[in-house]
């Protein structure tokens, strides 16, 4: 059983998004980390790249599966975790504390076609 | 029913048939509609014996004619020594398939790491991949690989003096996936740099592809290309020959950040056009978004060094319509080629291949211009292949060539012509070859 | 036989050489004339090894490989047959090896003679006008069948047909090449047993769809019954139909593409046509088309005229352009060639029958112990979804190592994507039936040990020259050199 965090929100495409003010902090599901298995290299866009609702800004890669990162809302990239550089099994370890970008919301109202803890839970059971 | 190659008996076939539970063999194409089944025979000949065999390529054989070749156009006569057929006959190596099983293909996994080494040694790059096709199709793929580097731009520049057959490729694949293209004009023979650096003002300029030694054979000098090309982000490739890499400034020392090229000159037999290898080398920041195969060094579970295949998450079996390339082989048996010319030549030979070349075609090369028939076309430096002007008819002074068994040089039109000496040609030979052409 | 690791460049020595070259005499020094801006900075880290050296280092390497001639290579979907020696040696005749490509036809009217027979033959085998053999590999082919498509399309004005249906049990390298020819991938369903739903087909087919990407029999090894039905169906909604050659091998003898409906294919002449896999290349992916699409092909093509004369025609105004430096893979077209006219028409015709009869007759000698999601008669191959007994917990992967202990090598495992525990088998026709039954008996054998001895399966292979290797560290941390390997240590 895959861990879900309350109080943030979630992508149908596995990524988790917590929202402070402004700026929309974004990860990858435990689901998701461990249905890719040991994570090698994270893909990830650079600062001041514009990411939009719905189309990848990256992608996670294993050994032998390769997932790309969808951004669940859109914005500005203010910030790259840049420690997954080097180790990117962090997220393996830890998923919601790993968080992958950082974005400076450009539409708040997109935030409204994610899911809750609990219906993101119930999809994660459905798969 | 049995033949050489299938070894089935009639009563194999009964044994068989029984097992499975069916009355003949065509029970199990039942399930094919009749209208499709084909039911001639094929319009091909008789089954051959291996002497009829044999005989019958002897003839075919003798139609044509082996040359004393004076000629290149990204294909050169060199040298192949002996030791590499014989330990490319090894069938442990030539029957195995990709290294899918690391256990069992160590020797597949580990020449294939060597050829990366020895690669990344001749370019000065720190990664090479598993080998491409040829170099025409590398260069393609080096071409999606700066556009998928760079984001948001899609065109790409090609200096006009690369080899024609890597520029009609290119602009094949270009054209198909929509990646747009400039021709960067030449001046005097090699690539224009004030006219580069008006297309990479214009802007959406991911990348230039720039040749080394170009079409004409000049080695050029890349002096401030690399600054212009990273001055608005884009990434610079060299097309080069690898030969001449063992003497020649590498595209990692003009500050490229791509290599491609086609392996040919290492040794390899002409065979009427292939097969050869194209390379691909990328400095570290490229890595990821190089096509193809790519074998890396780790250990097994008791400690004991070994190869895999790695970076598996960029190719297509796994990212499907997402991979960087469609590519899913490469020229495994062709980069062993290399490998162990590589490893007879090793640091002094290829620099020794390289003199001996670039001194016959020099000698060459002085001999036609000393005659007062030729004249250089450009006066600029050269290794093993130069382009001289001439007023002399062309097709008749090959046709006088070829009477006597030589390839004459490549026609390039309006009275130029492109003469390519080996070590494989001796003083003689070119004393002989020059004597005919002087004739008329 | 003693354990070897080295790296040629480990046994370099300063000064110890593996070459002679003849004296030049010619009096010039070239490089010395060169600027010196124009001249490396520093040697390459090339080895320096006598002949001997070399020789030793590459058998003992060649002693780490399994190939076909070492054992059995039931490998789904590769065609693992028998490579003929004559094919090797007439490879390598200097009549044909030492030819320039751009030497002229007058004097390689008998390397153009074979290059014309092989495009005849290979048209003939399809049931198709006519073939390119520029393309260097499978992968290639499909990319160069796709350009043809597309062209076909531009051509007649028809632009926005830039979608590609491919089912979703197919190759990755499917989609990935329509990706390369600037297509748009649409998925198309397969029913349980592999086979395109055609009722999932027909909303597809709207008119900005180019074409269908196929295999038959697919993926699975199962022939797909309503070919006729879908070629009908693509070709009234202006679609051309793609023939994936990578399943050709059971059709030989009984189908031939162009008679199913298929207007463009590749075959692996590495497949099919016997040439080595040479440790995964140089292949040979000819490209055949129907009549209406001869003219798209790309350039440059050998044509034979009125005189019995061979000839090298360069691009005409509707061609696709190049995909090839020059004529392809010349070198592995020999061996195909020979392969043809060795089994003639009178055992072509029973390669197709005798590669099914095979595989026919290990499913049916193994389906007791491995789980057949599929029952029916199969063609080339056939999938096992794992072990039938999965209380054991020995997986596809444990039971494919383990059969390289026993001296075979592995079925193509996890692939197609269909099952869980896929497990791909393909003998192909140059397999004894005592070859099929010392498999047979074996893959018995493990199933009877991951019953009895569950954890000794899950740790083989046992007798490999290594163990399993740690493919994370290798991905995370690349090594992809001798030098980036010294700087590690």
């Amino acid at each position: 059983m895959s861990k879900v965090i309350e109080g943030l929100l979630y992508a149908e495409s596995h990524e988790w998004v917590k929202i402070e003010g402004d700026i929309a902090t974004i990860g990858i599901s435990d689901y998701a980390q461990h249905a890719l298995g040991n994570i090698v290299y994270v893909d990830m866009p650079e600062v001041g790249d514009e990411v939009t609702a719905g189309e990848d800004f990256g992608a996670v890669e294993s050994v032998k599966a390769a997932s790309d990162l969808i951004s669940p809302v859109s914005g500005e990239v203010v910030e790259i975790n840049e420690e997954l550089e080097d180790a990117p099994e962090a997220i393996n370890a830890d998923a919601f504390a790993n968080w992958i970008i950082k974005v400076k919301i450009s539409d708040p109202s997109e935030a409204e076609n994610l899911l809750d803890a609990a219906a993101y839970a119930k999809l994660c059971e459905n798969e | 029913m049995s033949n050489r190659f299938i070894p089935h008996t009639e009563e194999d076939i009964r044994v068989m048939l029984d097992r499975i539970g069916v009355q003949s063999v065509d029970d199990l194409y039942n399930d094919i509609p009749a209208e499709v089944i084909f039911k001639e025979d094929y319009d091909i000949p008789s089954a051959m014996s291996e002497m009829e065999l044999r005989r019958h390529f002897s003839e075919l054989g003798a139609k044509n004619r082996t040359l004393k070749v004076f000629a290149g156009g990204g294909v050169y006569d060199h040298y192949s020594p002996s030791v590499i057929s014989h330990l490319l006959s090894r069938s442990e190596f030539y029957t195995a398939y990709t290294p899918y099983q690391p256990e069992i293909s160590q020797g597949t996994l580990q020449y294939i790491f060597e050829y990366q080494s020895m690669i990344s040694e001749l370019t000065g790059m720190e990664s090479t991949n598993a080998s491409m096709y040829d170099g025409a199709t590398a260069a393609a793929e080096v071409m999606f690989m700066m556009v998928a580097s760079v984001r948001k731009k899609n065109r790409v520049l090609l200096s006009a003096t690369l080899p024609e057959n890597v520029l009609e490729v290119v602009r094949t694949y270009a054209g198909f996936h929509g990646v747009d293209l400039t021709l960067v004009p030449e001046k005097e023979g090699v690539t224009d740099l004030e006219a580069m650096k008006v297309e990479l003002r214009a802007g959406d300029v991911a990348g230039v592809l720039l040749p080394c030694p170009n079409r004409y054979g000049i080695v050029e000098d890349f002096t401030g290309f690399a600054d212009a090309v990273h001055e608005v982000k884009g990434m610079m490739a060299v097309y080069a020959d690898p030969s001449a890499l063992a003497v020649l400034r590498t595209p990692a020392e003009w500050g490229a950040d791509v290599a491609c090229g086609d392996g040919q000159t290492l040794g390899m037999p002409m065979q009427f056009g292939g097969p050869y290898l194209g390379f691909i080398s990328c400095k570290s920041h490229m890595l990821r978004k190089m096509p193809g195969r790519v074998v890396g060094a780790t250990t097994d579970a008791s400690g004991k060094r070994c190869y895999v295949l790695t970076l598996q998450a960029r190719e297509q079996h796994i990212r499907r319509e997402k991979a960087t390339s469609n590519i899913c082989s490469n020229q495994s048996l062709m980069a062993l080629y290399a490998t162990i010319y590589l490893s007879l030549m090793g640091r002094k030979g290829l620099v020794e291949v390289n003199r001996l070349s670039a001194d016959g075609a020099h000698y060459l090369h002085d001999k036609l211009v000393a005659s007062g028939k030729f004249t250089p076309a450009f006066d600029k430096p050269f290794l093993k292949e130069f382009t001289l002007k001439t007023g002399l008819d062309v097709k008749a002074m090959n046709a006088r060539l070829l009477e006597k068994g030589f390839m004459g040089p490549l026609d390039l039109g309006n009275g130029m012509v492109e003469f390519a000496v080996t070590e494989n040609r001796t003083r003689e030979e070119i004393d002989e070859f020059v004597n005919i052409i002087l004739e008329a | 036989m003693k354990y070897y690791d080295k790296l040629i460049f480990e046994l370099s020595r300063p000064g110890r050489r593996g070459y002679e070259l003849p004296a030049g005499n010619y009096g010039t020094d070239a490089l010395a004339s060169l600027p010196g801006n124009l001249l490396r900075e520093e040697a390459p880290e090339l080895p320096e090894v006598s002949e001997l050296d070399v020789v030793r280092h590459y058998t003992n390497l060649s002693n780490k490989n399994f190939g076909v001639d070492t054992g059995f290579y039931p490998l789904g979907s590769c065609t693992m047959k028998y490579n003929p020696k004559i094919n090797e040696e007439v490879a390598a005749m200097p009549e044909f090896s030492a030819l320039h490509p751009l030497q002229g036809e007058d004097t390689a009217q008998g390397a153009l003679e074979l290059y014309y027979n092989l495009q005849r033959a290979l048209s003939n085998i399809a049931g198709l006008a006519e073939f390119t053999l520029n393309p260097y590999a499978g992968a290639h082919g499909e990319l160069t069948g796709l350009m043809v498509m597309r062209q076909y399309h531009i051509l007649r004005g028809d632009t926005k047909r830039t979608k590609v249906i491919v089912p979703d049990s197919a190759h990755g390298t499917n989609p990935a090449s329509a990706m390369v020819a600037g297509l748009e991938v649409v998925e198309v369903k397969s029913k349980p047993n592999g086979s395109i739903d055609v009722e999932d087909l027909k909303p597809l087919l709207d008119d900005t769809v180019a074409g269908i990407m196929m295999t038959n029999p697919n993926t699975l090894g199962m022939f797909e019954t309503e070919i006729v039905e879908i070629a009908k169906l693509v070709h009234d909604a202006g679609g051309l139909l793609y023939y994936d050659g990578a399943n050709l091998n059971p059709m030989l003898g009984k189908v031939r593409p162009g008679d199913m409906g298929f207007d463009i294919m590749h075959i692996n002449l590495h497949k099919t046509f016997s040439t080595p896999h040479g440790g995964g290349g140089p292949g040979s992916g000819p490209v055949g088309v129907a009549a209406h699409l001869v003219e798209l092909l790309p350039a440059p093509r050998v044509v034979k005229d009125a005189e019995g004369r061979f000839h090298i025609e360069g691009k005409n105004d509707k061609s696709l352009g190049s995909v090839s430096s020059f004529l392809g893979n010349f070198g592995v077209m020999m061996k195909a060639y020979a392969y043809i006219l060795s089994l003639g028409k009178e055992n072509l015709k029973n390669v197709g029958p005798m590669a099914t009869l095979n595989a026919n007759y290990i499913k049916e000698s193994l389906k007791d112990d491995y789980l057949l999601p599929i029952e029916g008669a199969c063609k080339h191959e056939f999938v096992f979804d794992g072990l039938r007994d999965k209380s054991t917990g020995v997986t596809t992967l444990n039971v494919a190592k383990r059969l390289l202990d026993y001296g075979f090598h592995a079925p193509t495992i996890y692939f197609p994507l269909l099952f869980h525990e896929s497990m791909m088998i393909e003998p192909t026709e140059t397999e004894s039936l005592e070859t099929l039954d010392e498999f047979i008996e074996v893959m018995h054998k493990v199933a009877k040990e991951a019953r009895e001895n569950p954890d000794m399966v899950k740790n083989a292979p046992l007798t490999t020259p290594i163990s399993h290797p740690d493919e994370t560290t290798a991905a995370k941390k690349p090594i992809l050199s001798y030098r980036q390997l010294k700087a590690e240590q």
